[in-house]
């Protein structure tokens, strides 16, 4: 039907949302049987560059529980200068200023307070990976708008708050890393309660007008960023000896919580990011996540399940009490973990899951990886403006047929019951609204509704359910705005419709948010229940839609819009996000943490990497991420989105070795070696965070980075059968007949 | 081993003077014996024929077995607002540049060893960092003083020949970085607990060197309140106010002592603020405690600067440990000083220094033969300034006698009035003044009567009879009954006498004399061409005449009181100025006029001031004018103004209980 994908990537492109249905089945029970839930993938701030933004306010119903903004799909009354609302049917009167259609993005005037960057930094450090950090912090100095505030927090063994104000001595206020302390006592201690702030949102403070004691810590960077080098070059690594056989004393719990009171005692719902930079795990205080002795090591998935993991759930609550407070603040926190052990992501994970802020995992701050990564964070858009915005509320309306059953993705609940909220909780629930603090125009939230239609009120022919998303967010050019989406999709009857319903299923939306279920469930859940739900609802599905005679497993089929939904299924199993085999707890925290955020077509790379092939038989090809698919006289490149791997086939890279791209004669060898390289640059070079780049060739011992991915239909047991390459469908079958 | 020991069977063997325990020569020490049993190595080794000497000592006698760290001074300024605002802080940064060239060194050494750190405060503190390879020094804040601890350890104490520029570029900032300060609160003990916390962190011994100058207020540990209770003068709760007000202060004393951190402190108040708790961890450290009160620039300035200066140069000794050991019959039994001890045998003090003494009161509880006599030995083992450990022992033979009379005969005055002081201000913490002065003035009584009844040739009964050795018991005894500690005075301060009674606890024999027999010259008689001091004079009003000048000292004031008609030419050659009428009495320095009797009068200040552990501020009183009465405090011969009574009336009461007695 490619009448439907047209459609879908037409809506993707405009609204940035993908439904997993896009016509709607009409009642509550027959919508429960189509197994995969009604449910889209937002991007709330997808980029639009023909988005221009309104000046004035929306115009919002007037029913107060309703609210909902006007919209191309209200039924205008133009000579009774009425509008009805199509959520709650409440008749309002026009705005003489509204009478044209609707647009997207709305700009509300007003003070304007700057962003915050705070830089929160571990100095337990080798001496030339803080060299390294240090040096792209002051790079990253040039690359923040000259009003922003910035702020640096150090921390060892101890905190230190550095002032930024000052002139000549360079002043921090210290504390001790073992030490948990209350909001209120960090914020008296340093000295920031006697001001009286004002609190409202609407009208954030201005530095200039008032000299805030936080003026000290927090300063624009075009007035101090001489000072702020000079500071982030003088910074020593810890200098309290570690003996041997310890590991430093890090206290990141302690740092991390100063950085949180310091912003809510002064910036409470201002566009703010901590970013904290680690390179190991915390080893004392609060929070912290292992002893300082080095014979015991950091908890592995084997010690969790044993319940093994001693510092573990204090540790979690300490950083989720953290996550929280600053959800509720509107900040984010970024963490940024470079070490070649576990730096105890596992334990701080919720810090950047519900704030929205960004989670890099690397081995080293040297390394491009983590450089390129951390610059990217600064990158602009067409409109010279930071891709960043802060400080979001989503608000979803839905027509009275379908009702909100709950959110997954880098936001909190803001807990606001309606008349639309569902009692069935699908991932963060219980809430028409959503706190997303930290979004980019890629962040993606996934949307899981209900269909309440009671099956023997059918909606007549022709009618069209509608769902409106009302995302209130702080620009990075600091303006409050309102970007509202709303959107509207048919009804269908089920009985008399289902091909309909059928034709519009899409499949990849659907794969990646019951990814999305699956991998909300896995964080609670024992591994094998995960996987086992994942296997019943493929069943009930195939069972539902597939077509086949009993008895005859060659007679499965499936219709289009479904072929490939199995596939994805198959590899999301094998994938980091629920095996957690072979991973450590940080790992599959990382891996989690970006499938969590990102968009539709990253998390289907994430779900199943892409696999092309480079050879003299044609031009570049995606191939099956199979094992058949590795031969000699190819040159593989693979997208795990995590990863680029670059694999030689056993004949290319003899002929490599022996040198045949430098002769001239050989010019076509040299450019099929370098048509991978290139297009893994490209990759390299647009993708958040960095992928690792890896470049091996047959029998290289990063090539187990490819294998590990691909199907295994050849292995030792079968690799006579050459050329057999099993369907993929066929192991879905397989799973059904067992049954 | 020490020159009591006896060595016995041809020098194989030696016996104990102290426990009579027969110890076998270790082969190593043998030495062959004289004709008279003496060991012929006897010159030779300090420890066999000398009274005083000293051992480096083996690391047995260190703590965990460690050679020490040298030690640490770390300088601790109050920035709260009343300290910048008399310039006080200015002052201090701007001397100790130049004081810190002296702090002590081994005389062989080309630096000291000395380390130095530097922490300002007010209710937070603030530690620097003056590592050498800095440009610039580093400030570090720790605000919580509920709990102190160190934020750095490297760079925060440094030699100050290496680190001295940046330390001149902090100095120099310090008075600028807090000048809009308007702080009025303070901290007091996390300030002391910080710089212990450092000194433990840095692992050595030290001295704090603390300006403070308020009551410390703030929310923290060791916070006091103004409790001067002028009520409470003259009853059974006086002794409330010379006690602590918390038990924080004795217990970070008692950790300070176990890290050998001695804390000297500055106090500059202009009210009330608590010596008695301020003051307790400065006495039980080995610290001195100077308090300047309203410190005004221009007429404490000198005062204090000179205290300053001495404290930081004088000879001082860490982490100290003394023992007193005594041969049998009699034994120590209570000691008095700037000590703490854990136990009864073992006095610790966090550092002594040349102006510190100890009283040690010793008890009988055996008979005493006549023929070995008494012997004491002391034994101290401390840091020097270089970090090397040391045993210095003193050995003392006493004769023992049967006859009263060669005991009366050999008793020396100025160390009962020392020990009788020192044992009633500390019981000051405990009885009531009252008891306290009956006790005294009963002692008294009974030591004369004693005498009287025993070795005294037979007189009429109303005749008082003292011994010649004794004749001055009285009057210092009077004295020290109408000391402000023992009795209140309207005029003076609790605070003061807290400080007073502090002072007497560490103080010297020589000191403690003076103190409370003041010295009391006649300028007038000065013999310009002598540099012998006049002739002192008793400190009684009917001694002074109208035409004299006079010169009183008692260790920590002086006064120069000038007759109405002092001789002219005298006046101008002291004063520069023609005639009594334009005398400046604003004066705390003595203008240095090139003529004879300006010299040696001069020079008379410099001698008594000499050797005397605290700087003496000069105050110039005219005959006749209001600071006289100040000045009359200190004829303590006479009747004192608010009570205690003259040396002559003592002198009758102490009859009359000497009469009860024996009859």
């Amino acid at each position: 039907m490619a009448t439907y994908l047209e459609f879908i990537q037409q809506n993707e492109e405009r609204d940035g949302v993908r439904f997993s249905w896009n016509v709607w089945p009409s009642s509550r029970l027959e919508a429960t049987r189509m197994v995969v839930p009604l449910a889209c993938l937002l991007t709330p701030l997808k980029e639009r560059p023909d988005l221009p933004p309104v000046q004035y306010e929306p115009v919002l119903c007037s029913r107060p529980t309703c609210k909902a903004v006007l919209n191309p799909l209200c039924q205008v009354d133009y000579r009774a200068k009425l509008w009805a609302c199509n959520f709650c049917f409440q008749r309002n009167q026009v705005c003489e200023l509204f009478l044209k259609n609707v647009e997207f993005v709305f700009t509300r005037r007003g003070a304007q307070s700057p962003l915050i960057f705070l830089y929160v930094v571990d100095t337990c450090l080798e001496e030339d990976d803080l060299q390294a950090l240090k040096e792209s912090l002051q790079m990253s100095l040039s690359l923040l708008p000259p009003d922003a505030l910035v702020g640096l927090i150090t921390f060892g063994r101890m905190v230190q708050v550095h002032e930024l104000s000052c002139e000549g001595i360079s002043k921090s206020y210290v504390f001790r890393g073992t030490k948990d302390l209350t909001a209120k006592q960090i914020q008296d201690m340093l000295g920031l309660t006697k001001p009286a702030m004002p609190m409202q949102q609407a009208r954030p403070a201005q530095p200039q007008e008032h000299p805030f004691a936080s003026s000290r810590f927090l300063q624009p960077v075009h007035k101090i960023d001489m000072n702020l080098t000079d500071l982030l070059g003088e910074l020593q690594r810890d200098p309290w000896p570690v003996t041997q056989g310890k590991r430093p004393l890090r206290s990141t719990g302690v740092a991390l919580s100063i950085a949180v009171g310091l912003l809510e005692g002064t910036f409470p719902n201002t566009g703010a990011r901590i970013m904290l930079f680690t390179g190991g795990p915390p080893t004392q205080g609060p929070g912290m996540v292992v002893g300082d002795e080095l014979k015991i090591p950091i908890r592995s998935w084997h010690d969790i399940e044993k319940d093994n993991a001693r510092f573990m759930k204090k540790a979690t609550k300490h950083y989720e009490m953290l996550a929280n407070r600053t959800a509720a603040n509107g900040h984010c926190i970024d963490i940024y973990a470079c070490a070649l052990d576990q730096t105890g992501l596992l334990e701080m994970k919720c810090c950047a899951n519900l704030t929205g802020g960004y989670m890099v995992m690397g081995d080293s701050f040297n390394t491009s990886l983590f450089k390129q990564t951390f610059q990217r964070i600064f990158t602009k858009d067409f409109n010279g403006d930071f891709r960043m915005a802060f400080g979001a509320t989503l608000d979803v309306k839905t027509s009275r047929e379908l009702k909100i059953a709950g959110a997954i993705g880098p936001c909190v609940s803001l807990n606001v019951k309606g008349p639309c909220v569902s009692e069935n909780e699908l991932g963060v629930g219980g809430t028409s609204q959503w706190k997303i603090c930290g979004l980019d125009p890629t962040s993606t939230l996934g949307i899981y509704f209900e269909v309440v239609n009671q099956h023997n009120t059918p909606i007549p022919q022709g009618g069209r359910g509608a769902i409106q998303f009302v995302t209130h967010y702080q620009h990075s050019s600091t303006q409050r705005r309102i970007r509202v989406t709303t959107i509207a999709r048919n009804w269908a009857d089920v009985q008399s419709q289902l091909r309909h319903i059928e034709a519009a299923f899409d499949q990849e939306a659907a794969a990646v948010l019951m990814a999305r279920l699956g991998v909300f469930r896995a964080e609670s859940e024992e591994g094998p229940d995960v996987l086992r739900w994942l296997d019943r609802q493929l069943i009930r599905l195939c069972q539902k839609f597939g077509q086949y005679n009993k008895e005859d497993p060659t007679s499965f089929r499936l219709s289009d819009s479904f072929s490939l939904y199995p596939q994805f299924m198959f590899h999301l199993r094998r994938s980091p996000f629920l095996q957690v085999f072979n991973n450590s707890p940080d790992e599959s925290s990382y891996y989690r943490h970006h499938f969590a955020r990102q968009d539709l077509t990253q998390s289907l790379i994430m779900i199943q990497p892409i696999l092309y092939s480079y050879s003299f038989h044609g031009p570049p090809e995606p191939v099956l991420l199979d094992s058949s698919s590795i031969l000699a006289d190819r040159i593989l490149l693979m997208d795990t989105f995590f990863q680029i791997v670059i694999y030689l086939g056993e004949t290319i890279a003899q002929w490599r070795k022996a040198g045949y791209q430098d002769m001239p004669e050989y010019e076509n060898f040299k450019h099929l070696l370098q048509a991978p390289l290139d297009d893994a640059q490209e990759i390299l070079q647009a993708r958040f965070p960095m992928p690792r780049y890896i470049n091996t060739e047959h029998g290289g011992s990063q090539a187990r980075f490819l294998l590990s991915k691909v199907n295994p239909s050849q292995t030792h047991n079968n690799l006579y059968a050459w050329g057999q390459v099993r369907n993929l469908q066929v192991f879905g079958e397989d799973a059904k007949l067992t049954e | 081993m020490c020159p009591f020991m006896q060595f016995i069977e041809g020098g194989r063997r030696y016996q104990c003077g102290f426990c009579n325990c027969v110890n076998d020569v270790p082969p190593f020490y043998f030495q062959h014996l004289d004709h008279i049993g003496r060991r012929l190595d006897h010159y030779e080794k300090p420890e066999l024929s000398l009274g005083s000497y000293e051992y480096v000592a083996t690391l047995d006698y260190c703590r965990k077995s460690k050679p020490p760290n040298p030690p640490a001074f770390i300088f601790m300024i109050d920035v709260s607002y009343s300290n910048i605002k008399n310039g006080l802080v200015k002052l201090i940064c701007e001397e100790l540049k130049t004081m810190l060239e002296k702090i002590p060194k081994e005389e062989q050494e080309e630096t000291s060893a000395i380390r130095v750190g530097f922490i300002t405060y007010n209710k937070v503190l603030h530690f620097f960092n003056v590592k050498s390879n800095l440009a610039q020094p580093q400030m570090m804040v720790v605000t919580d003083v509920g709990e102190v601890f160190v934020p750095l350890l490297d760079g925060f104490l440094v030699n100050y020949q290496e680190s001295q520029s940046v330390i001149h570029n902090l100095l120099d900032q310090i008075p600028d970085m807090f000048a809009d300060s308007n702080e009025n609160e303070t901290v007091f003990a996390p300030v002391i607990q910080a710089g212990m916390e450092a000194l433990k962190a840095a692992d050595c011994p030290g001295k704090l060197f603390i300006f403070h100058s308020s009551l410390p207020t703030a929310e923290a540990p060791g916070k006091l309140k103004n409790r001067d209770d002028k009520k409470l003068v003259n009853t059974d709760k006086e002794k409330i106010l010379f006690q602590p007000q918390t038990n924080v202060y004795d217990s970070l004393a008692k950790d300070c002592v176990a890290h050998g951190c001695s804390v000297t402190l500055f106090l500059f108040p202009s009210q009330y603020v608590d010596v008695a708790s301020l003051g307790l961890v400065p006495q039980l450290t080995g610290g001195t405690l100077y308090k300047y009160n309203n410190f005004q620039m221009h007429l404490d300035r000198q005062q204090f600067l000179n205290d300053l200066r001495n404290d930081i140069e004088k000879k001082i000794g860490f982490d100290a440990i003394m023992r007193v050991r005594t041969s049998t019959g009699f034994r120590a039994t209570d000691f008095f000083g700037g000590i703490l001890m854990n136990n009864t045998t073992d006095i610790e003090m966090a550092a002594i220094d040349c102006d510190k003494a100890v009283t040690v009161e010793f008890k009988h509880d055996d008979k005493l033969s006549e023929d070995s006599g008494a012997l004491i030995q002391c034994a101290v083992l401390y840091t020097t300034i270089s970090g090397q450990r040391r045993l210095r022992i003193h050995n003392l033979g006493l004769n023992c006698s049967s006859q009263l009379a060669d005991l009366y005969k050999s008793c020396e005055t100025d160390a009962l009035i020392n020990f009788f002081a020192k044992s009633a201000f500390k019981a000051v913490l405990h009885q009531p003044l009252k008891v306290i002065r009956e006790i005294l003035v009963n002692q008294t009584a009974h030591m004369l009567a004693c005498y009287r009844k025993n070795c005294a040739s037979p007189s009429a009964a109303s005749q008082l009879i003292l011994p010649d050795s004794m004749k001055v018991l009285p009057v210092y005894m009077n004295c020290l009954l109408k000391n402000c500690v023992l009795l209140s005075r309207p005029e003076i301060s609790t605070d003061e006498r807290a400080y007073q009674r502090q002072l007497v606890m560490t103080m010297g024999v020589a000191d403690s004399q003076l103190f409370f027999y003041p010295q009391l010259l006649p300028i007038h008689t000065l013999d310009v061409k002598s540099t012998m001091l006049p002739a002192a004079v008793r400190c009684s009003e009917s001694r002074l005449s109208e035409e004299g000048i006079f010169l009183l000292a008692n260790g920590l004031h002086m006064f120069l009181w000038l007759g109405v008609s002092s001789p002219p030419e005298l006046i101008q050659g002291i004063f520069n100025v023609p005639s009594f009428a334009h005398i400046n009495t604003d004066m705390t320095l003595l203008p240095e006029v090139v003529n004879p009797y300006s010299q040696q009068l001069r020079m008379v200040m410099g001698i008594i001031q000499q050797k005397r552990p605290y700087s003496m501020k000069l105050t110039i009183v005219k005959q006749r004018e209001q600071p006289e009465m100040v000045f009359r405090q200190f004829l303590v011969e006479d009747k004192g103004l608010y009570g205690g009574s003259s040396y002559v009336d003592f002198l009758c009461c102490v009859h009359k209980e000497i009469c009860q007695l024996l009859n």
